[in-house]
């Protein structure tokens, strides 16, 4: 017991052990509000998107931050997740009536969807050096906005329809539309829980923080630090940044799967540049290679514009503002080096590439 | 004479031949023919912009040659990769050096381990028993190369914060890492004052030694490559213009006149 306590706190972990501290203490005193009934009705249906965009996030940091390569795509990834899981969801609502099985398994089948795209996507790019990837992942994002837009599925006795024509599903009598082109998925089922999305948070943490702390993750922040270096020691760069796309693109997947089936109705549009965009904010804010940075600076950012409802007209322009004060704070050398001494001091070296 | 036909009759553990690359219309390395046997330290010596490092990026295929043939132990790696060519033996060092600056010196030297210590992704999710003990074992072994180089106190140390002797050196240990049969060290002393090449020239004796592999090393400290080196080849205008014990080249008059001009 002592050893495992030694343990957690070493220099190693005690990042790690911060950050499952974090979302489990959260995790429990927000339920406990929740169930309590002392939670505001805006705080509580921000829960799971919190727990969706933390996920995004940091797997995000992945890419970004461990990779070194810029991924402009994160909200069409989840979008994939999203639509998948919807699907999912919906067609399997009659064989499976327990909610947290069907979940499971559509959460899964968004994260292996989200991954194989991403996979998809890497083949191509990653042989390639430069800003590539970025380039891509942004017409990415575009098209399967533009994709989902289109898409109608269906769901009868004798299966599922596909059209990318409007309502041409033909669908028997009794048959459902799952996805219904611009309007989005319509009339899901809401299955989504806070309980799933924090596990989903830990699960990602997991994943990453075992992947970086291994074989693997030094070959990922290698190629990162100096490609020609990495490659003289026999590391292959492009399976090694495809590692990193593909595990960043299969818990997106996850993420928008939970956010998906989060929703009553769910339009396309919501999985725009915007919002791969806003991801990556989490992650610089948060700094790059640093998930508790990640889970702080998205639960700041996602929760400020709704808490600054009250200013109305002025919400964004405040929003914007801060956004550039942290910015600022948070580069500035002074501060940098005020805050590392004050860390030697109490001897908490946190290491942020680890 | 009867040294000579000794060597001739083991295997090389690197034999390049006509080895050559031209960048357009200009011929960088021409026809160098180049011989390392087992357990012995060669020389790459010559003027600047002779083509010395062109050639080490030749063996190791960051370029490809448009000439010639290479073989490691008698294994032609002139289709390979550069990861390959890592694979099959040949480690180097850069010139300007390439660390992986953010990682810590410790992780620096466990990442040359990525094909001598080898676990899936699997066993890194999951932190199999597998995945425990390669990780010790790991870290073991890079502790015991960096006890060569007198870096392991600073183990934990991003590799970036290294003043620039120790960086090279842990580029050498880096390049240990991974097992090789051949080092190629670029200029391993540039930029160290004589007391860190001293101590330098030591620890290459002993890495050559105690790993029992082969060296070939580029340097213009003139000291360090007659002192420890058996053979050295000298180049100059991307061609060979003389090679022998180091003797033998600084009695060549062609050499000197390469170094001195007329």
């Amino acid at each position: 017991m002592g050893n495992l306590f030694k343990k957690m706190f070493s220099r190693e972990n005690r990042g790690r052990t911060a950050s499952y501290l974090i979302i489990i203490i959260a995790y429990i005193v927000l339920e406990i509000m929740r169930l309590s009934g002392n939670m505001t009705n805006l705080l509580s249906s921000l829960l799971v998107p919190v727990c969706c965009y933390i996920t995004a996030a940091i797997a995000l940091n992945l890419n970004v931050g461990f990779s070194g390569e810029l991924n402009l795509g994160q909200g069409g990834f989840m979008g994939v997740g999203a639509f998948t899981a919807v699907v999912v969801s919906g067609s399997l609502a009659g064989v499976i009536p327990n909610p947290v099985i069907r979940l499971i398994l559509a959460m899964i089948a968004g994260a292996v969807l989200a991954g194989a795209v991403g996979w998809l996507i890497g083949i191509p790019v990653l042989k390639l050096q430069g800003d590539y990837l970025a380039i891509v992942t942004l017409a990415f994002g575009q098209i399967i906005k533009s994709l989902i837009t289109n898409l109608y599925v269906g769901l009868d006795k004798n299966g599922m329809h596909f059209s990318f024509v409007d309502n041409h599903l033909n669908l028997a009598e009794g048959g459902k539309v799952l996805i219904s082109g611009p309007m989005g998925a319509t009339g899901t089922e809401r299955i989504a829980t806070f309980t799933a999305g924090a596990v989903l948070i830990l699960i990602a943490l997991t994943i990453v923080y075992n992947l970086i702390r291994s074989r693997h993750g030094r070959a990922i922040m290698a190629a990162r630090d100096n490609r020609i270096a990495a490659e003289s020691v026999g590391i292959h760069i492009a399976n090694t940044k495809m590692l990193a796309v593909v595990i960043s693109a299969a818990l997106a997947g996850a993420a928008g799967a939970l956010f998906g089936l989060n929703n009553a109705s769910l339009a396309a549009s919501k999985f725009d540049f915007n919002l791969s965009i806003l991801i990556l904010v989490y992650v610089v804010l948060g700094g790059l290679g640093n998930l508790n940075g990640t889970i702080i600076a998205t639960t700041v950012l996602v929760l400020l514009p709704e808490l600054l409802r009250s200013l109305q007209d002025y919400r964004m322009l405040i929003y914007a503002v801060i956004l550039i004060v942290i910015m600022l704070v948070s580069n500035n050398e002074k501060m940098k080096t005020g805050l590392e001494r004050l860390r030697r001091k109490t001897g908490k070296g946190a290491d942020s590439h680890a | 004479m009867r040294e000579e036909m000794k060597t001739d009759n083991r295997i090389p553990v690197l034999e390049a031949e006509d080895l050559g690359i031209d960048f357009g219309g200009l011929t960088a390395v021409n026809n160098l023919s180049l011989k390392i046997y087992d357990n012995e330290i060669v020389g790459l010596i010559g003027p600047n912009g002779a083509g010395k490092t062109t050639v080490f990026n030749l063996l190791t295929k960051v370029y490809e040659p448009t000439r010639g043939t290479i073989k490691l132990c008698g294994q032609d790696i002139g289709k390979m990769t550069t990861v390959e060519v890592n694979k099959a033996g040949i480690a180097r060092t850069f010139q300007n050096i390439r660390l992986f600056m953010n990682l810590s010196v410790l992780d620096n030297v466990i990442t040359g381990m990525h094909n001598t210590v080898v676990y899936g992704l699997t066993d890194s999710l999951f932190r199999t028993k597998k995945f425990r003990e390669s990780e010790k074992l790991a870290e073991e072994k890079a502790r015991e190369i960096l006890r060569i180089f007198e870096l392991e106190d600073k183990a934990d140390v991003p590799a970036g914060s290294l003043p620039y002797g120790e960086q090279r050196r842990l580029e050498i240990a880096r390049a240990l890492a991974t097992e090789p049969k051949l080092l190629l060290l670029d200029e391993p002393a540039a930029g160290m004052n004589p007391q860190e090449t001293e101590e330098l020239m030591k620890t290459i004796r002993f890495i050559k030694e105690h790993f029992g592999i082969a060296i070939l090393l580029i340097e213009h400290d003139m000291k360090l490559v007659m002192g420890i080196c058996e053979r050295i080849t000298v180049l100059n205008y991307g061609a060979m213009l003389a090679s022998g014990t180091p003797a033998e080249i600084q009695a060549n008059p062609q050499v000197i006149k390469a170094y001195l001009g007329e």
